[in-house]
């Protein structure tokens, strides 16, 4: 049993969108942070201090610990955020404003 | 129409949708602001649409009272009694001359302004949850319970194969259950507190437990349990479900350190003593590639505060008829006390029919709402007996050593926070914030705060932020500027 089974889904057509340029597929509805959990990628960024990996951890935007880059514009809250086709997905880095 | 009383209700979850119901079936106009972009809040929280789920109900909790209210929003919304605008992310209320400006910032971007005016505020703006820290509680995987379960409920996912659910509270069971049924290996339910107690004083209400020390206490402790039946029912359910998925329980046991290093690949747990610390010799290795950890749920009061609302220890405080001290401001749900949805129904309801009649300028009858009230009191009762169950292991500092990152966001340590204390004589959280950054990052403190406070050896207070959340200068310079909202010379605040 997977999520999707046990509530009888049936998503309109998936999507790509690419994570540091690699192809990754979307459902749509989803937020970012929940498409690259079923890509198997669980962290996104890395800390200002330590460089450490974080992602997801209160998953309803109060923690801001999921913060990736967006289609250029960092700080985003991947748990908040929904992923749309074609959308550029790059871990950040520290504060994301460096590169 | 424009000219009916206008209540603005800020959250669509089971207060807000509650009280938006009431008002709006007595004649008020309501304007439900909800960041999300469907209503429920976090406990009705159903699949994103895009995701086509034809049994929804199979993630989601009390379906029937949630289908019931979602109709009721619908009719009113089509009969435009209520206007519900969803992604409005609300971060601040001001007050302006008897009436209220309600700033939010829209869709997911946040960063356009939208601002609503009305004659009176319903706070329901619900709660977020507890975590205090252990060495590796930052590593991706660990998340907290409430967290997996929204990520399982909206969008459908899973952040694993085999996880652990630890930590203490009522919560842990749906979530156990819930990642269970989606498919997870839950290799166990690890809770603090003895949830046995509290079966045993459901059951039985007259042995004392040994470690109780104050029999009236208990006593009254014990009536509030066998008081609410459909909980006990609710807590068998999970327990059947628990059995049927083959999750192991343990009770008293604790978190010692999850293990790995770009992410989660083990947890070390402990069976806790009779003072509440982990005994050594008995910590025990999982591995799991997610731990899901919670100790309780915390009220947002973040709008509350900064209309000046009086908060009681850390909840809004409202009266009978859940109007808080500040006048046209009502407030409903987690934000006066956490007592989930059963309770925020009854709150919402009553501070519906408060509102109603007050804006309508008459004076409310509570025996109009007496059987409510009545069980909004029984409930108040019980979610305060389940409180002194479930509570963090007693000690739970002794397990945040030096290294352990407490701020998760300025990544500040259980060590700068002691020398804080122990060296500089810091002894409030307010101080540690000032001499190490603690609370200062992204998050403001509302992930940290309950351990800081722990460690400095001081109660949490409520926050006293400005604003409810970050927002773009440019919409902080233009909120004094609301084209929409002329500004007389007897407004005090008008400047």
């Amino acid at each position: 049993m997977n999520p999707l089974e046990l509530v009888r889904a049936q998503p309109g057509p998936g999507f790509t969108v690419t994570l540091d340029g690699r192809d990754i597929e979307a459902l749509p509805g989803q937020t970012v942070a929940a498409a690259l959990w079923t890509a198997g990628v669980t962290s996104w960024r890395s800390t200002r201090g330590a460089g450490r990996p974080r992602g997801v951890f209160c998953g309803i935007g109060v923690c801001f610990d999921c913060l990736v880059t967006v289609n250029d514009r960092p700080n985003q809250r991947a748990c908040l955020v929904p992923v749309r086709p074609g959308d550029t997905i790059r871990t950040q880095e520290g504060t994301g404003h460096d590169d | 129409m424009t000219d009916r009383p206008h209540l603005a209700v800020i959250g669509a979850g089971p207060a807000g949708l509650a009280a938006s119901l009431a008002a709006a079936a007595r004649g008020i106009r309501v304007t439900l602001i909800d960041s999300g972009s469907a209503a429920g809040g976090q406990f009705y929280r159903g699949p994103a649409p895009g995701l086509g789920a034809r049994r929804p109900q199979a993630l989601h909790h009390q379906w029937h009272t949630w289908d019931r209210l979602a109709r009721g929003l619908a009719g009113h919304v089509r009969a435009g009694r209520i206007e519900h605008l969803t992604d409005h992310h609300v971060w601040c209320v001001e007050r302006q001359s008897g009436r209220f400006a309600v700033h939010a910032l829209l869709g997911p971007e946040q960063e356009r302004p939208a601002t609503v005016h009305a004659e009176a505020v319903l706070l329901a703006t619900g709660g977020y949850e507890k975590v205090l820290p252990f060495p590796g509680w930052t590593l991706p995987g660990v998340v907290t319970a409430g967290g997996a379960q929204a990520m399982l409920k909206g969008s459908l996912v899973v952040p694993g194969r085999t996880a652990v659910v630890a930590g203490t509270g009522p919560l842990l069971l749906p979530v156990a259950t819930g990642l269970a049924a989606a498919g997870v290996d839950v290799a166990a339910l690890v809770e603090s507190a003895d949830p046995n107690a509290f079966w045993r004083a459901t059951r039985d209400p007259n042995p004392l437990p040994p470690r109780t020390r104050d029999p009236k206490a208990f006593l009254r402790r014990t009536r509030a349990l066998a008081a609410q039946p459909g909980k006990v029912a609710e807590g068998a359910q999970y327990a059947a479900q628990l059995v049927r998925h083959r999750v192991k329980v343990m009770a008293r046991h604790t978190l010692v350190e999850a293990h790995g290093e770009a992410r989660l690949e083990a947890v070390t747990i402990a069976a806790l003593d009779s003072d509440g610390r982990a005994r050594p010799g008995t910590e025990r290795r999982i591995a799991c590639d997610t731990l899901a950890v919670g100790h309780g749920m915390l009220p947002h009061t973040d709008l509350a505060e900064s209309l000046g609302c009086r908060i009681d220890g850390l909840n809004v405080h409202v009266d009978e008829e859940q109007r808080t001290d500040v006048p046209g401001v009502w407030a409903a749900g987690e934000t006066t006390g956490i007592g989930g949805s059963a309770l925020s129904l009854a709150e919402g309801h009553i501070a519906g029919r408060s509102v109603a009649a007050r804006l309508a300028g008459a004076e409310p009858d509570p025996r109009e709402w007496a059987a409510v009230a009545k069980s909004r009191t029984r409930m108040r009762e019980f979610f305060a007996a389940l409180d002194t169950v479930y509570a963090p292991p007693a000690h739970w500092t002794e397990q945040v050593t030096d290294d352990t990152v407490v701020c998760r966001c300025e990544e500040v340590t259980g060590g700068e926070i002691r020398r804080a204390v122990g060296e500089l004589g810091a002894g409030d959280v307010r101080t540690v914030k000032l001499l190490t950054r603690a609370g200062m990052g992204w998050c403001q403190g509302r992930m940290c705060e309950p351990a800081v406070a722990g460690l400095a050896g001081c109660a949490q207070t409520s926050a006293r932020r400005l604003l409810a959340r970050p927002v773009p200068l440019g919409v902080l310079a233009a909120a004094g500027e609301d084209p929409d909202e002329p500004r007389g010379p007897d407004d005090p605040e008008g400047d």
